[in-house]
């Protein structure tokens, strides 16, 4: 079945309400954030150890700006869930989950089986990302 | 040349999987067209003004026999019997069926090559030197860099939307044969005193209606960083490159807005982030894809002196054969510029000829460059002789390398839906013009390079010559500039005045070599007359 939300992750999903990222100085202990494309995720690194989700609005699909957020917040150590959120298409979840995102929330629902899918599009990768898998380099020379 | 192994073959494999998966939901309506534009632009499928056009990748320009051989019997099977070579070191197809693309895609994998990126607001096909590991003034061979870049850039996650499309290319001689500072990023390998190789890299290079000259951002960097350093100056770009104006979108911009010094700083405080990821391919990685662009086996001992009585063969090494890093070889390059002709076409017969002679005297190895020609870098003198007789009875053996009739040309009115103005056949009325070999070599090296629309993707602001067409009201009219360079003195070209209609500006251009030829003194170009005595000669000469 088609869903709008999917989780990739195992522990339940936060109840906390969603701060949009230009209010979070009203709210100095927020759980749960979203980004929008403009909005600096490295102004997020103090709230790392408190945050239990970031939102990352993809208000178009074509616009890139959310996967070096999503990079970057994993880079510094963000283990909660990163959901991106909006022009979600089956044919970027790939990318997604390359970039350390973990929950979909799509305008369009997918279903879960075509995100595993899509996840599944490359046997080996040639970069190294958050998503730990081993970059071809890697495989070649152990 | 660098061999695809398992794991690069493993990855064009799934790439025809996705795309075959992809065109068959476009074909049954589950994809809507603007959902699948994205995705066959990464797969360099174009819809053009009369059918669907695929942008094949020639990695670095590099390819071997089979490969070009595979080139031709695409265009016999798919096409028009015809590929089209292009700037962009690539070949494209204009003719292509939809429903076709899956199989020219396995076809291409089947001897390891692809359409991934060649098209797209991604990191597009790595462009090189296109006498790499052959000149005889290389520093470095640059290839084993673009081979890193290929892997580095190919399905990389973070960077497939970016602001705008993206382009690098690479040298390694202080001679630039791919224009190397008119890219988004441009790299030049040099070495210093010790004889360590290092990296210099120059960011916001750009032709299209903003051209820029590319500053240096980075003087010295360690081979052993840098897809590390790349990840963090596109990772600047991607977050603040401008997205608002797609005109404005493209890195040379941003370089532009906020300065040069303060792309530095930024690219410089996000390298030193990515330096702690580990993020990097070890030096065997670096080690391994050298050994492959070791040099083939050359015969040190090959004679260089070689019979030159028959003029007509004499004419064409002149013109067409480069020096050679080892005596006894030269480099050859095959026009694709035949009188009258199209520039970078060439037929399916033509392309398996090249294909031939590369397998039997070019140890298996041919180049496409950027002036949309075909090189043969590694040949023996001796056997040049051979090679020009069947290049001239195929109508390849055309000896205009770097003079007027060696036009550059993008597919224009022709082709072209963001077109103002015919290209292709304003290039062969000049080349018609022109016809006189003699004329031509009088007339000395003399870049001529015309867009049919301010895209310029047939390199305009870079011609010593530049033709631009433009519409007014209308009708088709070409603008006239002189005094761009793409070379080591890389050089923006400007509007002489008004424009012209197709006869006039072959006219005009006619007037401004007659002033070239009355004005120059010794060995100067026309490029360096033009620089010496500026505008004004040309301007009376040509607007009376
Ligand atoms: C036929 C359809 C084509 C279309 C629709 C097209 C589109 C464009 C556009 C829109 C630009 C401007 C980009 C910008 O300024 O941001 C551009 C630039 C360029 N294109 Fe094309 N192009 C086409 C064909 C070609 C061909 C055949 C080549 C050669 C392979 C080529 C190579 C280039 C180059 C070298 C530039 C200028 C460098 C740059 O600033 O990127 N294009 N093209
Ligand atoms: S310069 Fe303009 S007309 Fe020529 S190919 Fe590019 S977009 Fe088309």
């Amino acid at each position: 079945m088609a869903e709008t939300l999917i989780r990739l992750r195992d522990d339940s999903a936060s109840t906390a309400p969603v701060v949009a990222f230009a209010d979070l100085s009203d709210t100095a202990n927020a759980l749960a954030v979203r980004l929008m494309p403009g909005d600096d995720a490295r102004a997020l690194l103090p709230l790392l150890g408190q945050l239990e989700l970031v939102e990352v609005a993809f208000p178009g699909f074509n616009d890139g700006r959310g996967y070096s957020a999503a990079s970057i917040l994993r880079e510094s150590g963000y283990t909660g869930e990163l959901r991106a959120v909006g022009d979600v298409l089956v044919d970027q979840i790939s990318h997604y989950h390359r970039v350390g995102f973990d929950a979909f929330a799509p305008d369009q629902p997918i279903t879960r089986a075509a995100i595993d899918t899509a996840i599944a599009t490359w046997p080996e990768v040639y970069q190294r990302t958050v998503d730990g898998r081993p970059a071809i380099w890697a495989l070649r020379h152990g | 040349m660098y061999q695809y192994d398992t794991h690069d073959q493993a990855m064009v494999d799934a790439r025809v999987a996705e795309f075959s998966d992809q065109v068959a939901r476009r074909l049954s309506g589950a994809l809507a067209e603007d959902q699948f534009r994205p995705l066959r632009l990464k797969n360099g499928l174009y819809l053009q003004l009369h059918a669907y056009m695929l942008r094949v990748a020639v990695p670095y320009g590099t390819l071997n026999a089979r490969q070009m051989r595979m080139l031709g019997d695409i265009a016999d099977k798919y096409d028009r019997g015809y590929g089209h070579f292009t700037t962009r070191q690539n070949i494209q197809y204009n003719w292509i069926k939809l429903e076709d693309a899956p199989a020219i895609l396995a076809d291409l994998a089947s001897v390891g090559m692809h359409a991934i990126q060649t098209s797209g607001n991604c990191i597009r096909n790595t462009t090189a030197d296109h006498f790499a590991g052959a000149a005889a003034d290389e520093v470095a061979d640059p290839r084993p860099y673009a081979e890193l870049l290929r892997q580095w850039s190919t399905f990389h996650p973070e960077f497939d939307y970016l602001p705008r499309k993206f382009k690098v290319a690479i040298i390694g001689s202080d001679v630039d044969r791919a224009a190397m500072k008119l890219h988004d990023i441009g790299i030049q390998v040099v070495t210093n005193a010790a004889g360590e190789e290092g990296l210099r890299i120059h960011v916001g290079g750009g032709m299209g209606r903003t051209p820029m000259i590319a500053p240096v951002i980075r003087d010295w960097l360690s081979p052993l960083q840098m897809v590390s350093y790349l990840e963090a100056c596109l990772r600047v770009y991607n977050r603040y490159g401008r997205r608002d104006n797609k005109y404005k979108a493209r890195i040379k911009i941003l370089v532009h807005e906020i300065g040069a010094e303060e792309y530095r700083r930024q690219v410089e405080q996000e390298f030193a982030h990515i330096l702690t990821l580990g993020l990097e391919p070890p030096p065997a990685e670096l080690a391994r894809i050298k050994a492959q662009f070791a040099d083939p086996a050359f015969d040190r001992a090959a004679p260089v002196a070689i019979d030159l009585s028959d003029p007509d063969f004499a004419l064409w090494v002149d013109q067409n054969v480069h020096a050679h890093k080892v005596q006894g070889y030269g480099i050859v390059t095959i026009s694709l510029k035949p009188t009258g002709g199209i520039p970078g076409d060439a037929s399916a017969d033509q392309i398996r000829l090249m294909a031939d002679l590369a397998r039997d005297f070019s140890f298996d190895e041919l180049r496409v460059t950027h002036a949309q020609n075909i090189v043969l870098p590694h040949v023996k003198r001796t056997d040049l002789h051979a090679i020009w007789q069947r290049l001239d009875e195929a109508g390849l053996a055309t000896p205009n390398l770097d003079l007027i009739g060696d036009i550059i040309a993008c597919p224009g009115l022709d082709y072209c839906s963001l077109a103002n103005a015919r290209s292709i056949p304003l290039a062969q009325k000049i080349s018609a013009r022109f016809a006189d070999v003699e004329r031509q070599r009088d007339l000395g090296e003399l870049k001529l390079k015309i867009s049919g629309c301010i895209n310029a993707c047939g390199h305009h602001h870079a011609g010593h010559i530049g033709i631009l067409g433009v519409d007014r009201k209308g009708v088709e009219n070409y603008q006239l500039l002189f005094g761009g360079s793409e070379g080591a003195d890389t050089s923006l070209g400007s509007i002489i005045g008004p424009g012209f209609s197709e006869d006039g500006i072959v006219d005009a251009i006619e007037r401004a070599t007659q002033v070239y030829v009355a004005q120059r003194t010794d060995g100067e170009r026309f490029l360096d007359t033009y620089r010496r005595i500026g505008t004004a000669p040309f301007k009376d000469a040509i607007y009376g």
